[in-house]
């Protein structure tokens, strides 16, 4: 009867090897990393770190190996995943070129394109961006109005893309254009493209958050040329392959582990003789945490299977984004702490950063109503 | 889903859509005991499930269980049949035999004092067992009892005990026990397993059912929603009903995760930390799942004639029946509070 399933899936023994080196590797490389740094979490940014992943095999690792992946499981890039986020790795550099444009480029991209590309987000050398939303086009991403006109020697793009998270120090975006029609056209129409941020036309300007950070941007397209080859698929069905990828990008573990770092931190100031009202309280959060774990594994699983668990995903990120956000939330409410980011004590810091950032975990990657939007009609309702 | 746990589903489904319905439940919240749903559950060894074939059972994992318990739960079975299946896995865990006809758990209140002394060869109980699940109707009880640092399975015969008849509040009889130089049938539990075996598969029973429950509510609630009208459409097409029933989409799947994995572990025979972590997120579910059932069904949800209550009432109580969420939250919070900071990140990834 029920509109989607979670068969429950394990991590393959073998995994446990894995998880060994990534923690060793994470020993050494972590030695440094503050308190706040680490609740960054995957907006923490370092480029040298992404390519010390690449030297591993840990970036592309489920991609063919002619494409420079490692051809390993979809359950074993789970365990890379969540052993960076729980040690709040930098990892933003790499993240969504590992998550959703190589994907992407694999299912859909020329040969050329994935000869070219693939290997070097594998190494950790490329940034990408998505250009989704634009100033007229949030949540309502079919109404989008940024043009690829066809004309001789490739694509002349007119717009602006808005929210474009990493676009100021990214190589590369993928653009979803409209190359013919008008917004009216809704889904139909529109095409995705390879975009060289590097080529003339092409204006990023930073927009600091209310926390301060540099995350996302606006991109201005001034009849930017991209070359023929640019287009990525086919023309007019940018929608249903950008559509393809949200899967991927919505029930991974950084849907539930953004905020993780408070939890570790608070875990820490109570330690073992905590109160029995502290000790429900923690427990409640683990509850939640093992739950959201489980079913972020299981849909790793049905990606491993071949399976297209789109609903289940949207599932993941609306109950995992509503945890991470609620995190700082439940904590400030039984500790009532002072949030200072600078000389505050490392639950305090982290709370700080946390609790300023948290109102975008339910906007980020399709806003929780666009979510339940989904799981609704998954369930029959409309 | 295995091919034994997708026979297994169906064979229960079947089985309860034919012989549970409103009457049914109406009469069994009276007290009446539905003799012929008992007859036909029996017969098709679905109570004895999970004693090994050696002693009688079906040998049934776990895991494959977990399906009975969720569908139990999704028909609202008015019968200990959770409660028999997890007695007749203690009672064989024991090394004791399993007798026919419905078994009950105890000592699972935090009222309960029951002690057990050995006179010569003869074990005999004395104290109470409260809020026993159909207690007057239950043939044993069984509990464990820890005696000089062994755990103890014990099997007390309801017969020639004092039952006061009580009720949760979802009309499911839950009586209180009183023994008093009970003689009882005693076999050791296997040393080295956590926790009290008894809490732990009731637990475990609960979280299932309570999957089941949280599936039907919503299956009710997605169908009303389609079907009512107001304001000249269905009140499904309202984004603010769609967004309420995802939201309950999503609790009753987490839910069902939680429990199925609690399942998959007691196979493993590690499943305290699991089920832990499953009845605690069933009972966080219960408030804004069934706030918003209700809300979604009006105040038609809200009479005793409409069927919704017989799942609504039920997920309000067992959410403290087999330790509340609080209790559990506890258990699970001190034991990640014991882990410590860099201790419990090593150990969630390993159970």
């Amino acid at each position: 009867m029920s509109a989607f399933r979670f068969e429950p899936s394990s991590l393959p023994a073998e995994t446990a090897t894995l998880r060994q080196e990534i923690r060793a590797f994470l020993a050494e490389f972590s030695a440094d990393w503050t308190a706040s740094a680490r609740a960054q979490s995957w907006d923490g940014f370092d480029p040298q770190f992404s390519r010390q992943m690449g030297a591993r095999g840990w970036i592309g690792m489920t991609w063919p190996k002619r494409y420079g992946g490692s051809e390993r499981s979809a359950l074993e890039r789970y365990v890379v995943l969540e052993e960076m986020l729980f040690a709040g790795a930098p990892v933003s550099f790499h993240w969504i070129a590992d998550r959703q444009s190589g994907p992407l480029l694999l299912r859909f991209g020329s040969e050329r394109q994935r000869c070219d590309i693939l290997p070097r987000i594998a190494r950790g050398e490329l940034c990408f961006c998505i250009g989704l939303s634009e100033p007229d086009a949030g949540s309502d991403v079919a109404n989008i109005r940024t043009r690829a006109r066809q004309v001789d020697g490739g694509w002349r793009v007119t717009g602006s893309k808005l929210w474009t998270t990493n676009a100021h120090r990214a190589q590369y975006m993928i653009g979803l254009f409209r190359t013919a029609g008008d917004p009216s056209d809704r889904h139909a129409e529109l095409s995705q493209f390879l975009v060289d941020l590097s080529r003339p036309g092409i204006t990023v300007r930073p927009i600091r958050d209310l926390s301060g950070g540099e995350h996302f941007n606006e991109v201005v397209f001034e009849d930017a040329l991209l070359p023929a080859d640019a287009l990525i698929g086919r023309a007019g069905e940018g929608w249903q392959q950008a559509m393809a990828e949200l899967a991927y990008e919505r029930s991974g573990p950084e849907r539930f582990l953004s905020s993780i770092r408070a939890l570790i931190e608070l875990i820490r100031v109570l330690g073992p003789e905590a109160s029995e009202e502290a000790a429900a309280l923690i427990g409640r959060l683990t509850a939640q945490l093992v739950t959201l774990r489980n079913m972020s594994i299981s849909v790793a699983g049905m990606l491993e299977a071949k399976r297209d668990p789109a609903i289940e995903a949207a599932v993941v990120k609306d109950l995992g984004g509503s945890f991470e956000q609620s995190l700082p939330e439940v904590i400030q409410a039984f500790a009532g702490l002072d949030l200072d980011a600078e000389r505050g004590s490392d639950l305090q810091q982290v709370m700080a950063h946390l609790t300023l950032v948290v109102p975008s975990f339910s906007l980020r990657g399709g806003t929780r109503e666009i979510l339940r939007g989904i799981i609704a009609r998954g369930l029959g309702l409309r | 889903m295995s091919e034994t746990a997708a026979i297994l589903a169906q064979m229960v489904d079947r089985l309860f859509t034919d012989h549970v319905d409103a009457a049914l439940l109406a009469a069994a919240a009276q007290g009446r005991w539905p003799s012929e749903l008992w007859r036909l559950a029996e017969e098709q060894g679905l109570t004895t499930v999970l004693v090994p074939e050696a002693r009688g059972g079906m040998g049934a994992s776990f895991h494959e269980v977990c399906v009975i318990a969720s569908v139990c739960g999704r028909h609202r079975v008015p019968v200990p049949l959770p409660e028999t299946m997890a007695a007749g896995w203690l009672l064989a865990g024991a090394g004791l035999d399993v007798p026919a006809g419905p078994l009950s758990l105890g000592g699972a209140n935090r009222d309960d004092d029951l002690r057990l002394q050995r006179a010569g060869t003869q074990w005999r109980l004395s104290g109470s067992a409260h809020r026993v699940p159909w207690g007057r109707m239950a043939g044993s009880l069984v509990l464990a009892v820890e005696q000089a640092d062994a755990l103890l399975i014990v099997r007390a015969p309801r017969e020639g005990c004092t039952v006061d008849h009580g009720s949760n509040v979802a009309g499911e009889c839950r009586d209180t026990l009183r023994f008093t130089d009970h003689p009882v049938e005693v076999g050791p539990w296997p040393a080295g397993a956590a926790g009290n075996p008894v809490m732990m598969i009731g637990a475990l029973m609960r979280s299932g059912q309570m999957a089941g429950a949280l599936a039907d509510i919503l299956e009710r609630s997605v169908s009303y929603a389609n079907d009512r009208k107001q304001f000249g459409r269905a009140i499904g097409k309202q984004q603010v009903i769609q967004q309420y029933l995802a939201v309950l989409a999503a609790e009753a799947a987490a839910v069902d995760v939680a429990a199925e994995a609690a399942f998959i572990a007691a196979d493993a025979g590690n499943a305290e930390f699991l089920v832990a972590a499953a009845k605690t997120r069933a009972g966080t579910a219960v408030a804004p799942a069934v706030g918003i059932v209700h809300q979604v069904h009006g105040a038609i949800g809200f009479t005793l004639e409409h069927p919704l209550h017989w799942s609504t009432r039920r997920l309000m109580s067992w959410r403290s029946e087999f330790g509340s969420d609080r209790h559990w939250a506890v258990v699970l919070g001190r034991r990640i509070l014991d882990l410590g900071a860099d201790g419990f990140w090593p150990y969630l990834t390993a159970v």
